[in-house]
C-alpha cells in the first residue's frame, strides 16, 4: 500500500478515484428516482463530441466536454418538457451524433494512435495530473453543495413532477439544475472510469443502496458510502491486478449490488422467520378505530379479540404482553412467542 | 359590493384543455368557503381536466377564473391551493418514508436555501394525524396499503394549510375497510371548514361528506345541486333514457 501512495500519480488517481465517488451517487440517487438510469450515458456520448471540439481547436478538452454535456442536458430537458414523441428520437440523434462525431473526430486528428480515445471512452486515471485533481475536487464541491441545498426539491420533483408543479416549484429550473450536475459530474469522472462506464458508478451504488435501506435519507447515505468504495476500491485493485481502471471500479460496483441484494433478502428472510403475522387483518386500526390501543416501546398496539396487533409494513403483527426487548423496536422487529 | 370574503371558486364560461384544444368549455361555477363539492362525471367527461386546470396542469383557455379572490394566472402563491393526484407510486423509483413525501408538501412555501425547521416537522406531523397515520410516519411508503398511500397523499396536501383541497379520485382502487377510514378522514376534514373539490364516480364511499354535486359530461356542467336533487336528476336522465330506448 505504502508503496502504491508513493507513486505521485497513484496519489492524484486515488484523489480522483475518491471525488468521483463521492458525487456520481449524490446526482445519480435522482436519475434512478425518475427512472432515467441511462440519461448519464446519453450525456457521457455528448461529451465525447465536446472533447473532439477541444482536440481540432486545441484547448482543454475537459472544458470543451463541460459545455457540450452543460448544453446537452439543458436540451434534453427542454425537450422532455415538450412532450412530444419526436423528442425521443431527438435524444437518440444528440446522443448517437454526439459519440459518432467525437470518434471520427478524434481518431482522424490522432491518426491510427486510439490511445487517446480509450482514454476518454474507458478511463485514463493514472494519466491525472494534480492540476486535473484540483479541478475536479473544485468541480465535485460545487456538485456536493448544489445537491445538497436542493435535496429535497430534487426529491419532491423526480418523485412526483405533477404535484411538483401544482404546488409551485419551478419543475424546469429544478430538472435543469439536475441535468446540468449530470453533465458537471460525468465530465468529472471521465478520466477515472471513461464516458462509456460512467452512468454505472452514479446508477449501481444508489441501486445497491436501495437493497439495504428504508429511507430515501439512508439511501442517499449509503449511495455514497458505497460509490466511495467502489472507485478507490476498484482503482486500488487495478493497480494490484493490473487490469482497466474503469472496468474494474464498476465490477466491483456491480459485485457490492449482489451482495447487497443478497444481504437485503437474508435479512427479510429473518425478519419474517422471526415474527408472527396476525391472520387475515381487513380492519385497519388507528386512533379512534374501537379498539383499545396500548403503549408498546416506541409503538402502539391495538387490542384486538384478546390478541395485541400492531402495524408492520403491510400487514399487522402479534405482539406479547411482555415489555419489549432492546431489538423489539419499529425498525426491526423481533416478537416473542405469546 | 358584498363585504363577505370572496367565494374560493368563481368560474364564469370558462374552458380548459389542452394544447390549444378544449376538453371542457362554458363552464360557470361558484364554490364558497367551506363547502365540499364532488365532481361527477364518466370517464373522459372533462372533470379531471377542469380540477387540473384549477391547478396549473392543464390550459386556461377562455372565460373568467377567479380563484381565491386572484384571477387564475395572477395567482403566484399555490400553496393556498392542495392537491391530492391519482397516484400509485409515491416516491418514484426509490425508497420514501411516509415522513419524507409529506414533508415535500412544505416545500413551495418556503425559500430555496432554507432547511426544514421545528416548526415544519410540527407540522407534518400533525398532518399525519389528521389521516390517522402519525403510528405509520417512518413506513415506507412501499409498505402501505392502496387507501393509506392516498392518505399519505392527502397529509402532503394538507401539511401546507391550503384554503381549498382539490382531490382527484381520492377512493379509486382502494379497499372496503380503508375506504371507511378514508371516509372519516374527508368527513372530518369537512366538519372542520376545508374546502374541497373531489373528482370521483364513486358517490357512495362519500356519503355524508358531500354538500354539492355538480355533473360533467361531455365537456359541460350537466347538473349542479344537493345531493338529494342529483337522486332525482339521475332518475329523469334513466326514464328519459329509457322511454328513448323503448
Ligand atoms: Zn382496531
Ligand atoms: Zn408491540
Ligand atoms: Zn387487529
Ligand atoms: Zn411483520
Amino acid at each position: 500500500m505504502s508503496e502504491m501512495l508513493a507513486l505521485d500519480f497513484m496519489r492524484n488517481a486515488l484523489l480522483a478515484a475518491l471525488v468521483v465517488g463521492l458525487a456520481a451517487p449524490m446526482v445519480g440517487i435522482f436519475l434512478v428516482q425518475r427512472r432515467l438510469s441511462l440519461i448519464g450515458d446519453g450525456l457521457g456520448h455528448v461529451a465525447l463530441a465536446g472533447v473532439a471540439i477541444g482536440v481540432i481547436t486545441d484547448s482543454a478538452p475537459v472544458w470543451t466536454a463541460l459545455v457540450a454535456a452543460v448544453l446537452g442536458g439543458a436540451a434534453i430537458e427542454l425537450v422532455r418538457a415538450r412532450g412530444r414523441t419526436s423528442g425521443d428520437i431527438a435524444l437518440a440523434l444528440m446522443f448517437y451524433g454526439g459519440i459518432a462525431a467525437g470518434v471520427v473526430v478524434i481518431n482522424k486528428v490522432d491518426g491510427t494512435q486510439t490511445a487517446n480515445l480509450t482514454g476518454y471512452l474507458f478511463g485514463a486515471i493514472t494519466t491525472t495530473t494534480r492540476a486535473d485533481v484540483v479541478l475536479f475536487a473544485v468541480l465535485c464541491a460545487v456538485v456536493v453543495v448544489v445537491v445538497t441545498v436542493l435535496r429535497q426539491r430534487l426529491f419532491a420533483v423526480a418523485g412526483d413532477e405533477e404535484y411538483a408543479r401544482a404546488s409551485g416549484l419551478p419543475v424546469l429550473a429544478l430538472n435543469i439544475a439536475l441535468s446540468i450536475l449530470t453533465a458537471v459530474t460525468i465530465v468529472v469522472a471521465m478520466r477515472v472510469i471513461g464516458l462509456l462506464l460512467i452512468s454505472a458508478l452514479m446508477i449501481i451504488p444508489n441501486a445497491a443502496a436501495q437493497q439495504v435501506s428504508r429511507s430515501f435519507r439512508a439511501a442517499s447515505w449509503w449511495g455514497v458510502v458505497l460509490g466511495i468504495v467502489s472507485s478507490v476500491g476498484g482503482v486500488v485493485t487495478s493497480y494490484y491486478a493490473d487490469t482497466a481502471s474503469g472496468g474494474t471500479v464498476v465490477l466491483l460496483a456491480i459485485g457490492i449490488f449482489v451482495a447487497a441484494a443478497l444481504a437485503g433478502a437474508a435479512r427479510r428472510a429473518i425478519a419474517g422467520s422471526r415474527h408472527r403475522h396476525a391472520e387475515r387483518h381487513p380492519h385497519e386500526h388507528g386512533p379512534g378505530c374501537g379498539h383499545e390501543a396500548v403503549t408498546h416501546g416506541d409503538h402502539v398496539d391495538y387490542l384486538h379479540d384478546g390478541h395485541r396487533h400492531a402495524a408492520h409494513e403491510g400487514h399487522y403483527d402479534e405482539h406479547s404482553a411482555d415489555p419489549p426487548d432492546a431489538a423489539h423496536t419499529l425498525e426491526d422487529r423481533e416478537e416473542v412467542p405469546r | 359590493m358584498s363585504t363577505a370574503a370572496p367565494p374560493v371558486l368563481e368560474l364564469s364560461d370558462a374552458a380548459f384543455g389542452y394544447d390549444g384544444r378544449p376538453v371542457i368549455s362554458h363552464v360557470d361555477l361558484t364554490v364558497a368557503r367551506g363547502e365540499v363539492v364532488a365532481v361527477l362525471g364518466p370517464n373522459g367527461s372533462g372533470k379531471t381536466t377542469l380540477v387540473t386546470g384549477l391547478l396549473g396542469l392543464s390550459q386556461h383557455l377562455s372565460g373568467d377564473v377567479q380563484v381565491l379572490g386572484t384571477p387564475l394566472a395572477r395567482l403566484t402563491d399555490r400553496t393556498r391551493l392542495g392537491y391530492v393526484p391519482q397516484r400509485h407510486t409515491l416516491s418514484g423509483g426509490v425508497r420514501a418514508t411516509v415522513t419524507e413525501v409529506v414533508s415535500t408538501g412544505l416545500l413551495a412555501g418556503r425559500p430555496w436555501w432554507r432547511p426544514a425547521g421545528r416548526a415544519d416537522r410540527k407540522a407534518v406531523q400533525e398532518a399525519l394525524e389528521a389521516v390517522g397515520l402519525a403510528d405509520r410516519a417512518r413506513f415506507d411508503v412501499e409498505t402501505l396499503s392502496g387507501g393509506q398511500r392516498r392518505r399519505v397523499l392527502i397529509a402532503r396536501a394538507l401539511v401546507a394549510r391550503p384554503e381549498v383541497i382539490v382531490m382527484d379520485e381520492p377512493t379509486a382502487g382502494v379497499d372496503r375497510a380503508s375506504q371507511r377510514v378514508l371516509a372519516g378522514v374527508l368527513q372530518r376534514l369537512g366538519r372542520g371548514g376545508t374546502t374541497m373539490l373531489v373528482v370521483t364516480h364513486e358517490l357512495a364511499a362519500l356519503r355524508g361528506v358531500v354538500d354539492r354535486i355538480v355533473e360533467i359530461d361531455t365537456g359541460r356542467v350537466t347538473f349542479d345541486g344537493p345531493p338529494q336533487g342529483y337522486a332525482e336528476h339521475r332518475a329523469r336522465y334513466a326514464r328519459s333514457a329509457g322511454r328513448g330506448a323503448a
